[in-house]
């Protein structure tokens, strides 16, 4: 592959249906979210299923003796990554509200994800 | 869109959540352990059948993965086998693609 | 079509690496073109040069090393992932190279499609 991939633009999307720790899979999705800020493409995150867990405010991995990772998604911002969707019904089903997460996220309902995942060119989940 | 399943519906809410999310005119894939999804008297059999049935929805099942597990007599009716050769008319066919993992 | 794959999960214990074999073997022999296979996560360990399955069951290393042999497939495994899970040069097996997560954004945009596959 050594075509020129300059201007061309497509919609990424990654979708984050895993909590944080207890496998790897979080932490590697916001490793490749990072990367593809440099490829200047479409880029938006969902969060669903246990994956809402991942931005949920307040985690100390010290005495588990993991990397805390959540910093990560504040930096996002910077790295002109803005687009994070949260699904209502998973939220819901775990208790939790917009106010828990550490960041600013767009909250919807599944119809609405749904809609935005069918527009899609990339769907990358982990 | 398709939209792909590789797990048990017994072990894990992938499909639930894909079918949640599933648009009219869309296909579900059932592969690896998600095809026991659409095997008779299981726990997705009511909910796969209101799918096909109201929304139109595709279901398709790979069946080198139901015969693997012994389970290729025991299929929904209205769900589609494909091998893997329909494995990837399904993902050329469709305009993108998600795997519920 | 121009396929691109995602292979998140190592040999052996998953089956999402023989579904991504079969797919991409599939997918070329309709005449269909597979550009680019990056492994990531433990799917690093696709690339172990170290494996030694026993006679009676497939070889998954050697499947994908002949599928780049046979049809340039590009076979790319992620560097970061790989160093925390001990793959180096040194033992990386015949077909695959190391490269960096932008590989697989590029797979993403040059391709006609990105199938991932994963646990």
């Amino acid at each position: 592959m050594d075509e020129d991939v300059s201007g061309t633009v497509k919609k990424f999307m990654f979708v984050n249906r895993k909590a944080p720790y207890g496998t790897i899979y979080a932490l590697e999705s916001l490793e490749v979210v990072l990367i593809s800020a440099a490829f200047d493409q479409d880029v938006s995150l969902v969060f669903c299923d246990d994956g809402v867990y991942q931005l949920k405010k307040g985690q100390q991995t010290k005495a588990a003796g993991m990397k805390n990772f959540s910093p990560t998604f504040r930096a996002l911002e910077g790295y002109d990554i803005e687009k994070l969707y949260v699904e209502k019904e998973s939220l819901e089903a775990r208790g939790l509200t917009e106010d828990d997460l550490l960041v600013d996220v767009t909250v919807m309902s599944s119809a609405e994800m749904a809609d935005m995942m069918a527009e899609q060119d990339v769907v990358i989940s982990f | 869109m398709l939209h792909i399943v590789n797990k048990s519906p017994f072990e894990r809410n992938s499909l639930e959540s894909c079918m949640r999310m599933a648009q009219e005119g869309s296909t579900i894939l059932l592969t690896e352990d998600g095809v026991f999804a659409v095997t008779k008297g299981g726990v997705s059999e009511k909910a796969l059948k209101n799918l096909m049935a109201s929304k139109k929805i595709s279901v398709c099942a790979l069946w080198p993965d139901l015969e693997a597990r012994g389970m290729a007599d025991n299929v929904i009716d209205g769900v589609k086998m494909v091998d893997y050769g329909g494995f990837v008319d399904l993902v050329a066919d469709s305009a993108n693609v998600q795997s519920w993992l | 079509m121009k396929f691109g794959i995602l292979v998140n999960e190592g040999p052996y214990t998953h089956q999402a690496t023989d579904t991504a074999y079969q797919f991409a073997k599939a997918a070329i022999d309709k005449g269909h073109s597979v550009d680019r296979v990056f492994f990531y996560h433990d799917g690093v360990n696709n690339s172990s040069a170290l494996t030694e399955p026993p006679q009676d069951d497939r070889n998954i290393v050697a499947r994908w090393t002949k599928l780049a042999e046979e049809h340039g497939v590009d076979l790319v495994v992620c560097v970061a992932a790989a160093l925390r899970r001990g793959i180096k040069d040194d033992n990386l097996a015949a077909g695959f190279r190391i490269s960096g997560l932008g590989q697989l954004v590029e797979s993403g945009i040059q391709s006609d499609r990105l199938v991932v596959f994963g646990d």
